[in-house]
């Protein structure tokens, strides 16, 4: 047989129907909605009387909206409203929800895989484009609209037209202190934030098998943020041992299924049809200064100067970018003065970011002037915190240790960033706005969020004696 | 979904690229339950100051191209996130067709659910559409059974996906279509 990657492998299992001049009909086999995509959808289906064909392979959550406040009382009837349709929907049609209270509440793509619902080889989809993240495990996962979430709870299926495949190489080894996230934004700033338009990523090499499974679910997650609309990594033994034991995992035949994972990997000799490449170890600590995550450098440059290097369009984003964003050409990244940090995610909100922040904040203090977040993606991340004694070293510092929650990446709920105020946040998009209207927003990792919330501006954290590899 | 075959309107050029979705239609709208209604919202923070009121130098503001059912745009447009409210922001506003030289992915299939065309033409041509909506009160014609796009000077044809094409041309209800394949799809969940 020819020698296949896991996206061919994934997609021929799930392939139901196959129509000269049409898309193909795939089987989805997780469903994960919220409460901002789908009311339109449950409304729909009820329109025209149809049903919800797998209750049983569908799960929701409230996430978006929700405040992250201790109390959990929202005070926006929209919002309330939003979040009581969600809970009546998933009553009517039989659906679990994991609500406000419920121990596993959290971020869509934080309870998935850490409730075991996440498995390599299958095929997952979510109102939210940074479903990607599930990649991790070797799933497919992809963000769909709200008539496609509507379609998936009628038929349990989805026309998808066959992507074109990309494989992103990692060659070599990150140095100290560069992270997940500073991978994912350096590839993002090297090859443009529409590279992977049209395709599905697979991540590869040196660098990336050496990640543990939160950190590829970092990556995974903003491969959205480069274009493309699912990235996955093949499962190998991080994988399986990261998911023994999970809840919704059938851990009586685990070893069965082990092996059924571990042969979904791409096949020797399988071909992409396009493959870039990049070196761990030319990559440092990561900021985004502009206002798509593509306008990336690391903490050792200056910012641009919009002149002549760039041709006309590229001089006036730039340009643009940095009027908006209230910064100089030419300023060191390291001189950029902090409002706000936020710490959470869907991006890097697991118990492993909240550590790697926790070791740099450690005995220091929060400096005066800054607010500084720490938002849990989930409930359990909460607990699993709490129980190491993280929330102390928060709080004594001056952090405010919230409930999980979408919160300040998208700022629909209260946690908003004032026009003007500048935030490093560990989330995934710096769009104009993202973060409340007028806000400004720099995209980076847990240690070097926490290390700007200490200091007051951003710092190089290798040069920090806390920090190991 | 009402069919799509042809379309004349006026053009408005928005010279921007990467358009992302958070500006098409700011998070603080996506709470509503309904999918009518979003047209007011869209571009809310480049069309409105603090105070609601209209900013008069942003294109859409524009007296020239008040009833504009035809947008032009830069490459990338509808990045960013999955929300639907974009295309329904964009068609409740009144837009019937969105002219760049690329779009995003989620962003393509969901205009594609609500019929809304979506033109992909190259760089040149998106350019000089633009600097003609940009000069003139501009007019195109859009004729999606014989692809193309069509102005007192100039016939432009289009590229669209055969599938997508026949979708947006009967105004087909998808899920119907699907429903109809219940017997493999029964088939296929009993092999598993």
């Amino acid at each position: 047989m020819k020698p296949r990657t896991i996206i061919e492998k994934i997609w021929d299992k799930h392939l139901i129907h196959q129509e000269e001049g049409k898309p193909d009909l795939l089987y989805i086999d997780l469903h994960l909605i919220h409460e901002v995509t789908s009311p339109q959808a449950f409304e729909g289906l009820r329109i025209h009387g149809r049903k919800v064909r797998r209750p049983d392979l569908t799960f929701a959550t409230v996430d978006h909206n929700i405040p992250t406040t201790p109390s959990r009382v929202s005070t926006d009837p929209i919002s309330i409203k939003q979040m009581s349709t969600l809970e009546k929907n998933c009553q009517e049609n039989g659906i679990e929800l994991m609500d406000i209270g419920h121990p596993n509440q959290g971020i869509v793509h934080i309870i998935g895989p850490e409730l075991g619902l996440t498995q390599p080889g299958k095929t997952i989809v979510c109102g939210d484009s940074h479903t990607s993240t599930h990649g991790a495990f070797g799933a497919m996962a992809f963000g769909i609209g709200t008539s496609e979430v509507e379609h998936v709870l009628a038929t349990q299926t989805l026309w998808q037209k066959k992507p074109k495949t990309m494989q992103i190489k990692v060659n070599g080894k990150l140095g100290r202190g560069v992270r997940a996230k500073d991978l994912i934004l350096a590839i993002i700033g090297k090859f443009g934030f529409s590279v992977g338009t049209g395709y599905i990523v697979e991540y590869t090499g040196e660098a990336i098998r050496s990640l543990s499974m939160e950190e590829r679910m970092t990556v995974c997650n903003m491969s959205i943020e480069a274009g493309a609309r699912a990235g996955l990594i093949s499962p190998d033994e991080t994988t399986v041992s990261y998911l023994k034991g999970r809840k919704y995992v059938y851990n009586e035949r685990f070893d069965e299924l082990a092996s059924e994972w571990l042969s979904l990997a791409t096949d020797e000799g399988a071909t992409y049809d396009k493959t870039i490449e990049i070196d761990a170890a030319s990559i440092e600590p990561q900021v985004t200064w502009g206002t798509n995550p593509s306008m990336c450098l690391p903490i050792s440059a200056t910012l641009p100067h919009p002149d002549a290097q760039y041709d006309v369009e590229e001089k006036e984003s730039i340009e643009k970018a940095l009027m908006y964003m209230g910064l100089e050409p030419g300023m060191p990244i390291a001189d950029i003065k902090v409002d706000y940090v936020f710490i959470g995610s869907c991006t890097n909100a697991r118990l492993s970011d909240l550590q790697e922040a926790a070791s740099i904040v450690k005995g220091k203090k929060v400096k005066e002037g800054v607010r500084a977040l720490i938002v849990p993606g989930s409930q359990l991340v909460r607990l699993q915190a709490e129980e190491l004694g993280l929330d102390k070293i928060f709080i004594e510092a001056g952090f405010e240790w919230r409930q999980s929650g979408c919160s300040m990446c998208l700022a629909m709920n209260d946690d908003v960033v004032p026009a003007g105020k500048r935030c490093a946040s560990t989330s995934n998009r710096n769009f104009e706005g993202r973060q409340g209207n007028g806000s400004r927003t720099h995209l980076v990792s847990p240690a070097m969020a926490a290390a700007a919330a200490i200091n007051g501006h951003f710092v190089d954290i290798r040069e920090l004696e806390t920090v190991h590899h | 979904m009402e069919p799509f075959k042809k379309h004349r309107g006026l053009v408005c050029p928005l010279d921007r690229r990467n358009v992302d979705t958070d500006q098409i239609i700011p998070k603080q709208f996506l709470k509503r339950i309904e999918r009518q209604g979003f047209g007011e919202c869209l571009f809310y923070h480049w069309r409105f100051d603090d105070e609601g009121h209209k900013k008069q130098d942003f294109v859409l503001n524009k007296e020239k191209y008040e009833g504009a059912s035809i947008l032009i745009a830069g490459e990338n447009f509808g990045c960013g996130s999955s929300r639907e409210h974009a295309p329904w922001a964009l068609g409740d506003y009144g837009f019937k067709v969105i002219i760049a030289p690329s779009f995003a992915d989620i962003f393509y299939n969901n205009c594609q659910k609500n019929g809304l065309l979506l033109i992909k033409l190259d760089e040149e041509n998106v350019k000089l559409l633009m600097q003609k909506a940009q000069q003139e009160s501009f007019y195109l014609d859009v004729d999606l059974v014989n692809q193309v796009v069509v102005s007192d000077t100039l016939s432009i044809p289009f590229d669209i996906d055969a599938y997508q094409k026949k979708m947006l041309l009967e105004g087909l209800d998808e899920i119907a279509v699907t429903l109809k394949l219940e017997d493999e799809i029964r088939a296929y969940e009993q092999t598993r």
